[in-house]
């Protein structure tokens, strides 16, 4: 059982992708059936598992493919916490993306990408060495890109052009990196950390930066950030997907990977490269939430918000103390359950009331109380307002800052709080303090729409008020910090 | 053994009963002999796989008295990807002579010159005597340059009348050279030629040697006449000309310097290999960028492929046995060729699916296609994967192979050559994959039967899963590799 496991929850979502793109384009009912199958079986195993591996069980696959290149299927801690969110979310937006597309066109080619893509990331999550982790890695690209394209007009065409002129460079500097580190230490496995000390601390340096810009890309750290704003053309479950579970957070699990797993975070500190990181990814949460202020469509604004956050998991890693490891741990998982319920909403907007600005949104609080109300929770969420999720995160992060002696990061915590009040207040403000236009339509009576955003919405109240239980993110976060890095 | 017999003597046998058989027969005839070919390669990949290389010495007269047969890994791995790309070819060629007018001549002389072709290919692989390669390329060149003529437009003589002065030129200096070494050794076979005693003579021999099997290659600079040549062909044939045929003389250019003079190989003719294969990469690839017909790119993507092989004379073996990845440089490019192979021709079928559909290459006849033709669309995608080296294909592996091998040779600028080649095939494979999924939607169209359509997907799919099942491959290109190629030139 214990190398099946992994196996059978890739192929939970790999078998789903592969049928689905022979199906015909009518045949609504059986890829539905199939595709929410999928996603509800890979949740049981998960659940399964996660009790199981709390209890110390470990599940490791492995095949192998020409010398050198090992694919190692894994389960840890962080793989699971990763992996879990993956699921949970993947399950939703299934959802919410089949009460979105109805009866478009196209459908079996996109629910086949977007369980492949949800694949890609399982795989990345349940990777046990630098190799699957970069197979996975570009099939979550090659997989993403018929998701950015899936409309197929011009805006969208363009944007994944751009993505993929973003992401395949990024993929060269990745595997460059591991090359150059493999053929000094061999194949490198997550679980034993390699003898770093072949190499000279100018090339270890050269190889840290080349793995930056390699999952930063995906990662949007500035000034690799520029897809991802013009991804949003892409459908609203797409952007979901995108910016809650799928490409970002592959970026951003990637370099918690690398600080941890490969490099180790003593020697990330001994290098000193991570203060650099932290110092980049500072930038961008700033940078990010600056963009942000300047949008008027509500999609561009959170994609400009997404820059932003995502780095805060970024900065924990970077930081390399464990309080900061745990912040930006619990992020993965917080700002992927805040960010997917903004995106839901954002899409409910535009689909059934045809808002894509924000100055549509002026009184829809009471014409879409549902929406308004989980978008409202989702934001607040955002800005950090205890006892929500944001706040979690941001407590940690500013402890971990202390541990690692960089109290300035503390400044750019609170700045970027009260940016990102700015440019979600007015937002709230808008829902439910201002008159609505003469001639504005629409309401939220779409159930399958509206529930999973409840569904996120409420987790996201959850995961806030439950942070001190052992099964919440906060509690996984910490497990795998103290169990894999030591306290 | 008898498999070994079977691959060599079936396609000549059955080129030349093709001949004398109504048309009806032949292309059935055809089609059993390529699909008997197949079982055939199978078995020797299998024997080759339990027992070793498969050795045969002709009237059981032991060379330089005999001529000796001999399937290593290499021969096998070859042998068997030439086999399925043959049988998608014949399947793609049935189809397209059903649905398209294509002249009484294109549709009596296509089968015999394929497999006469495909014979001329397989003497190559298990050849060890100079003179024998002689004939087998000779008969390779011909039967090729006849393909591209066979359409029998201006165009396409003009193109096959370049190519053959090329062909001709380059099969010239391949018998010269192949003299020169029998006046010095007064031997031709390939495993005596190792162990011979150097003369003054053998450098010239093997630069001779080396200048014709090149222009055969098509690497640059010789390669000028490859991308009209392989664009004026019908589809299917240009699938057999730019998937197999370089692939050959390849493989000669490989026995001659890992296994019959290897101790010739000095630093500066190695650097120029690989020199000029690095600039075939970039040339190549910077080419196919501007092209605006699909055949034409993917031709010219052909170039550009081709130059990695030469990364082998620099970095085989440049591990050092102490690696894990041994011998990798040699065995990724070798890789290379069995997954640019089924790739390219996966490519060129689709291609010409696409010419049926619409009745021209030209990329802007071509956009929105992926509508109608699905599976073609994907086929394309999936080569194009393979192509661009990204896991979990065949290329990857390839690739992976050649970058490890060239790290640890201290060989780095090598590694940013495969790298930066990886990004221009994505540019260029770019343009005709936006073209085909563009949102236009199409109305002229010509249905194509979905079994038709399946044929380039299947080799598209079997060069990924040459990434994605790597180990067997691997292993059996192992099988009786020269020494060599674990330890450098």
């Amino acid at each position: 059982m214990s190398a099946a496991l992994p196996v059978l929850i890739l192929l939970s979502s790999l078998i789903p992708a592969g049928v689905t793109f022979f199906l015909a384009q009518d045949s609504h009912r059986f890829r539905n059936m199939l595709n929410l199958g999928g996603a509800t079986l890979k949740l049981g195993l998960i659940i399964w598992m996660l009790r199981a591996v709390a209890d110390g069980a470990s599940y490791e696959a492995t095949l192998s493919l020409a010398p050198g290149l090992v694919m190692l299927l894994r389960v840890d801690a962080l793989a699971l916490l990763f992996i879990s969110l993956s699921a949970t979310l993947w399950f939703l937006t299934t959802i919410y993306a089949i009460a979105y597309f109805g009866t478009k066109a196209e459908l079996s080619r996109f629910f086949g990408f977007f369980s492949l893509c949800v694949a890609a990331t399982t795989g990345l999550a349940l990777s046990g060495s630098l190799i699957s982790f970069f197979i996975f890695f570009e099939l979550l690209t090659l997989s993403t890109w018929p998701l950015v394209a899936h409309k197929q007009d011009k805006p969208s065409l363009a944007a994944a052009r751009v993505y993929l002129a973003y992401a395949l460079p990024g993929s060269a500097a990745l595997l460059w990196a591991i090359i150059w580190l493999e053929s000094a230490t061999g194949p490198v496995l997550f679980t034993d950390p390699p003898d770093l000390s072949t190499l000279e601390p100018g090339a270890l340096r050269a190889i840290f930066v080349l793995f930056i810009i390699g999952v930063g890309v995906k990662a949007a750290i500035v000034p690799l950030h520029g897809w991802l704003p013009t991804a949003m053309a892409a459908p609203a479950p797409v952007s979901a997907l995108l910016h809650a579970v799928a490409v970002v957070k592959a970026g951003a699990f990637g370099v918690v990977r690398i600080i941890y797993d490969v490099f180790g975070a003593a020697n990330v500190v001994a290098l000193g490269v991570g203060l650099p990181l932290a110092a980049l990814a500072s930038v961008t949460i700033i940078w990010g939430s600056v963009r942000a202020l300047q949008q008027d469509e509500i999609k561009k604004r959170l994609a400009f918000s997404t820059v932003s956050q995502v780095s805060y998991i970024v900065l924990g890693a970077a930081l390399a103390s464990p309080l900061a490891m745990i912040g930006g741990l619990v992020h993965l998982i917080h700002q992927g359950l805040m960010k997917i319920t903004l995106f839901f909403c954002a899409g409910i907007y535009d689909e059934r009331a045809g808002i894509k600005t924000i100055a549509g949104l002026n009184g829809m609080g009471a014409r879409m109380p549902w929406t308004s109300a989980c978008f409202s929770i989702g934001a607040i969420g955002m800005i950090g307002l205890p006892p929500l999720a944001g706040f979690v995160s941001k407590f940690y992060l500013g402890l971990g800052a202390l541990e690692a002696g960089a109290p300035w990061v503390l400044g750019v915590l609170v700045a970027s709080t009260l940016l990102n009040a700015a440019y979600f207040l007015p937002l709230l403000y808008r829902l439910w303090f201002l008159p609505a236009a003469e001639d504005t339509t629409g309401d939220d009576r779409a159930p399958a729409l509206i529930g999973p955003a409840v569904v996120t919405a409420l987790a996201t109240f959850g995961v806030g008020m439950l942070a001190a239980s052992a099964i919440s993110p906060l509690g996984w976060a910490t497990l795998i910090v103290t169990r894999e890095y030591g306290p | 053994m008898t498999a070994l017999v079977v691959v060599v003597t079936l396609p000549l046998l059955a080129a030349l009963a093709v001949l004398v058989l109504p048309e009806r027969a032949r292309v059935k005839l055809a089609l059993g002999s390529v699909a008997l070919g197949v079982l055939a390669a199978l078995m020797l990949a299998r024997a080759v796989w339990q027992d070793g290389a498969v050795l045969l010495t002709l009237g059981g007269w032991a060379p330089p008295l005999g001529i000796a047969l001999r399937a290593d890994g290499l021969a096998a791995a070859l042998t068997l990807m030439s086999a399925l790309v043959m049988a998608a070819v014949a399947l793609a060629a049935r189809f397209e002579m059903r649905t398209r007018r294509v002249g009484a001549r294109a549709a009596f002389g296509f089968w015999p010159l394929m497999l006469l072709l495909w014979g001329a290919l397989n003497a190559v692989y298990v050849s060890r005597d100079l003179f024998n390669l002689y004939v087998g390329i000779e008969l390779l060149s011909l039967a090729a340059v006849a393909l591209v003529a066979l359409s029998g437009t201006a165009q396409a003589l003009a193109a096959a009348l370049r190519y053959m002065i090329f062909a001709l030129a380059g099969s010239l200096l391949y018998l010269a050279g192949v003299v020169l070494s029998y006046a010095a050794h007064g031997t031709l076979d390939i495993g005596l030629l190792g162990e011979r005693i150097p003369a003054h003579s053998d450098a010239l021999a093997l630069g001779l040697m080396t200048a014709g099997l090149l222009a055969k290659t098509a690497l640059f600079p010789f390669h000028v006449w490859l991308p009209t040549a392989h664009a004026a062909a019908p589809a299917p044939a240009s699938a057999l000309l730019s998937a197999l045929v370089p692939k050959a003389s390849f493989l000669i250019l490989i026995r001659l310097w890992f296994e019959a003079m290897p101790d010739l190989a000095s630093p500066p003719a190695i650097l120029m290999l690989a020199m000029l294969g690095a600039v075939a990469v970039i040339w190549g690839g910077i080419l196919a960028l501007v092209q605006k017909r699909l055949k034409l790119i993917v031709a010219y993507s052909t170039v550009a492929q081709l130059g990695y092989l030469f990364m082998v004379f620099p970095l085989a073996g440049g591990a050092g046995s102490a690696q894990p990845w041994s011998a990798g440089a040699w065995t990724g490019a070798m890789f290379h060729a069995l997954s640019h192979g089924l790739a390219k021709a996966a490519m060129f079928l689709a291609a010409g699916i696409c010419i049926a559909a619409v009745g021209s290459d030209r990329l802007g006849d071509l956009r929105g296609l992926a509508r109608q033709l699905p599976m073609t669309s994907f086929a394309f995608a999936l080569a194009a994967i393979t192509l661009m080296g990204l896991p979990p294909s065949g290329g990857f592996t390839a690739k992976y192979l050649l970058m490890t091998s060239s790290f640890a040779a201290g060989q780095w600028p090598w590694a940013l050559l495969l790298a930066g080649g990886g990004l221009l095939a994505a540019a260029y494979l770019y343009r005709p994959m936006a073209a085909l999924f563009a949102r236009e939607a199409r109305v002229t169209a010509r249905p194509i039967p979905r079994v038709w359509q399946a044929v380039p997907l299947a080799l598209a799919a079997l060069s990924i899963l040459l990434g994605v099942l790597s180990a067997t491959p691997f292993d059996l290109l192992q099988i009786a590799r020269p020494e060599p190629a674990a330890e450098g030139l």
